[in-house]
């Protein structure tokens, strides 16, 4: 129960960094460390005592797995999570190329 | 035991990623926290989600710290600062106030309720073949889900080469 | 790969980079082909061998990369991986449904068994594989043009 209360203030953490901060590569490092608390989360879930990984041994019979479909979501969400940090970067980077700062209370004319 | 200390290093990784001024130790420190990720992922007993998680943490590092060299900037703190952290961090213990209500609805940790799981589990082996069983749910029983994922990773380098596109040569004389 | 010492890093890094180059992306095809008996699998091999290409081109330079493969070529390649991956899905339709596992299965434990499923890996490590390098190439080329 405790582990599932610190996953979640890990959450605000980088709800803290989106929201306060004024450089636009600490507002993508908040977002990243967001994406790295839901995914624990959700591995959390799937936990169980004294379980085994998921795979099959070759003269054993396995009784006590863990989860493995919080596991195969999981291993989706981090290759997302990959792309859309790369995209949000080269949007980053194209701002700064035309307005010279990363500061987002400068960024406010709309002038091409 | 490992799970709690695993998890106050990586809080204190990532408070230290957002207050420090210098953008390249932001960046390691979030590599930090992707580390020690890793790290409980394999305390989970969840081999095939360490290995991506770390290869995939290597290549965003590499992302992040060539979008930051030399591009710092001076910190200027404005008006109104001291009503908008605290209500920041107002809105911030609301939420968790709630969410501690919410959490104690779920089963305990360490026993899952493996209502859907245990007809996976039971038939893996003799339906697909694969010994892999986080293998055989993503490329057979659900298919679909990496079809999905397949299409927004295709979209995200289609939208990548798109943005960052040089304008054509003959702008240039 | 000629030692130009103009470009790229120094010579302790591309000696070594020369040796070892190889060597990962042999580790990532490795996972690829094992991932139904153990773990790895396509996503995390796919970024393997797009790490290899990376290391080639952070120690030699843009032009040594870009001399293998091309961004052109890059692009084809990842289309030519996301079409395969649809048409073993449609495959599926030969047995009576979308997505369904039509080879045969073999015994477990064996490198040639579990339908569809190690021909899917490999579509799917393709088309990560050279999309992540198409990315990291669209970023270094944006730097040399400013």
């Amino acid at each position: 129960m405790t582990l599932y209360f610190l996953c979640l203030i890990l959450f605000c953490v980088g709800l803290y960094g989106v929201l306060r901060k004024r450089n636009l590569v600490k507002i993508i490092v908040g977002l990243g460390i967001m994406e790295y608390a839901m995914n624990l989360f959700f591995v959390l879930l799937g936990y169980r005592f004294h379980g085994r990984a998921p795979i099959e041994a070759k003269d054993q019979d396995i009784l006590n797995m863990v989860d493995p479909l919080p596991q195969a979501l999981v291993l989706t969400s981090i290759v997302i999570g990959l792309g859309v940090t790369a995209l949000v970067i080269s949007i980053a980077l194209r701002i700064y190329e035309k307005y010279g700062t990363f500061d987002i209370t400068k960024i406010k004319r709309l002038k091409g | 035991m490992e799970l709690h200390i695993l998890l106050i290093f990586m809080i204190f990784a990532a408070i230290v990623a957002i207050e420090v001024k210098d953008l390249l130790s932001s960046v390691i420190a979030v590599g930090a926290v992707g580390f020690a990720l890793c790290l409980a992922f394999l305390v989970l007993k969840a081999p095939d989600l360490a290995i991506t998680q770390l290869v995939v943490e290597i290549l965003c590092l590499i992302i992040l710290i060539r979008a930051t060299i030399n591009k710092d900037l001076p910190l200027v703190i404005e008006g109104r600062w001291v009503f908008n952290t605290v209500s920041t961090l107002g809105f911030i213990a609301v939420f968790l106030l709630f969410s501690w209500l919410a959490l104690k609805e779920l089963p305990g940790f360490g026993e899952p309720i493996m209502a859907v799981v245990k007809k996976y589990l039971q038939e893996g082996v003799s339906k697909t073949g694969a010994v892999n069983i986080v293998t055989a749910v993503i490329l057979d029983f659900r298919a679909y889900d990496t079809l999905g994922e397949a299409t927004v990773l295709f979209a995200s380098v289609i939208g990548i080469m798109a943005i960052l596109r040089r304008p054509g040569r003959k702008k240039r004389e | 790969m000629i030692d130009n010492p103009k470009t790229g890093m120094t010579l302790i890094v591309k000696t070594i980079t020369r040796l070892t180059v190889g060597l990962i992306m042999l580790f990532g095809i490795y996972i690829i082909l094992h991932g139904h008996v153990s773990p790895g699998g396509g996503f995390a091999g796919g970024v393997i061998v797009a790490l290899s290409f990376v290391h080639l081109m952070l120690a030699f330079g843009k032009d040594t990369a870009i001399a293998r493969i091309s961004k052109n070529m890059a692009s084809n390649l990842e289309s030519i991986g996301a079409m395969m991956f649809l048409f073993i899905a449609l495959l599926g339709f030969l047995g009576g449904s979308f997505f369904l596992n039509v080879f045969a299965k073999g015994s477990p434990f064996d490198l040639f068994s579990a339908g569809t499923i190690p021909l899917s890996n490999i579509a799917i490590g393709i088309k990560v594989g050279v999309g992540l390098f198409a990315i990291f190439l669209a970023l270094v080329v944006l730097e040399r043009s400013k």
